[in-house]
């Protein structure tokens, strides 16, 4: 048999495992999100090649484990019928993983489908120096786990309180997270310390008469890990308004990372040997002026 | 906040998502225009059952704090759609 090029395999998506010749496929996929036609091929594929049951991976993704080495090129086939390709490993941008965000969840602030699917597009197994990992959570209660991946994104609200239309029936206080809310229902009176605030968004969707208009935007989180080491990612912008902002950042983001990286060191590593300011004073250049807040 | 002449609802004895079950049921019993006063924790049941209350067109109209940490919250039957 001609020598195995794993680390070719192993970009496109193939888990080299402990039984020799066998694969376990991942599949590329984005925010956990397929159709049933796709279930029904990856179904086949795993009942006809593999062992008959597939590997939801932590990170939303389906692996198919027992795939042979010779069966390789028809499993592509058959997947590819369907619309389904081989996931990523190794030194590259993996799986971007979402919530369902605003169009399915009461908590969502951003449409996290649609955003994950344009992250997909434009970073999906970007060659690097080591993993890098994108995630997208629909608000603050963060069931995607933002600050786990190399940049996390967050859906976060900007709130502007309107006086008139306000009963200070005190809902929004008792909500607010941050305490950042103040209210004299006496005196009719609102305090609103808005340098607290977490942009979560919970005034703005509890309030009955409309009083809190909230405007969505981005949080951006830098340097997670949860691997060997363990790292939270770090917020060093503000709140972003426009999509295309998040997009420049991340561009950015990932040119520092292949230019500054060493190979096998994962993105919060390079940030903390190269500086956080580095990275900062990077992100606010691309921002420049047209930087929304 | 005095419940008397009001409906009343305590909450504080079930777990999600039972207090907005709990929460609907009562308020249904209610005419359009009638105030019902639920009785609920702190955390998740004073984040998330107002919000529900407001999505099924009922207006929250007080909020009260009790000594005991749990809330008062005053909601108006309909009161989103008149």
């Amino acid at each position: 048999m001609a020598r195995v090029d794993y680390k070719e395999l192993k970009k496109g998506g193939f888990m080299r495992q402990v039984q020799k010749d066998c694969f376990s496929m991942r599949l590329r996929s984005v925010g956990g999100h397929l159709t049933v036609e796709q279930l029904k091929t990856i179904s086949g594929v795993a009942e006809k090649y593999g062992q008959g049951y597939i590997h939801l991976t932590s990170r939303q993704g389906i692996e198919i484990p027992y795939i042979r080495l010779e069966d390789i090129a028809k499993v592509k086939g058959e997947l590819a019928q369907a619309g389904l390709e081989q996931g990523a490993c190794g030194p590259r941008v993996r799986t971007v993983t979402a919530c369902q965000g605003k169009d399915i969840c009461p908590s969502g602030l951003i449409d996290t489908a649609t955003l994950a699917r344009e992250l997909d597009a434009r970073y999906f197994a970007r060659d690097l120096v080591h993993k890098f990992k994108v995630g997208v959570t629909g608000c603050s209660n963060n069931c995607l786990k933002a600050e786990e991946n190399d940049v996390g994104i967050k859906g976060g609200m900007k709130p502007a309180w309107q006086q008139e239309l306000c009963s200070f029936c005190g809902l929004c206080a008792a909500v607010c997270p941050a305490k950042a809310i103040e209210i004299d229902k006496a005196a009719q009176e609102l305090r609103f310390a808005e340098h607290a605030c977490q942009y979560c968004g919970k005034c703005v969707k509890s309030c009955s008469m409309g009083a809190w208009m909230g405007t969505a935007g981005y949080l951006l989180f830098f340097g997670g890990m949860f691997g060997n080491k363990i790292a939270i990612a770090e917020r060093i912008l503000p709140l972003l308004h426009n999509k295309e902002e998040v997009f420049r950042v991340i561009d950015a983001t990932l040119e520092f990372f292949n230019s500054y990286g060493k190979p096998g060191e994962r993105f919060r590593l390079t940030v903390e040997r190269v500086g956080w300011a580095s990275l900062e004073k990077l992100l606010w250049e691309v921002l420049g002026n047209g930087q929304s807040r | 906040m005095a419940n008397q002449g009001k409906a009343f609802v305590d909450i504080t004895d079930v777990i999600c998502p039972m207090t907005f079950v709990k929460a609907k049921v009562a308020i249904e019993e209610l005419a359009t225009g009638e105030v019902l006063a639920i009785k609920m924790n702190d955390g998740e049941p004073i984040q998330n059952v107002p919000r529900s209350l407001k999505e099924e067109g009922h207006k929250v109209i007080s909020v009260t704090r009790n000594e005991d940490g749990t809330y008062l919250v005053l909601v108006e039957k309909d009161g989103l759609h008149s």
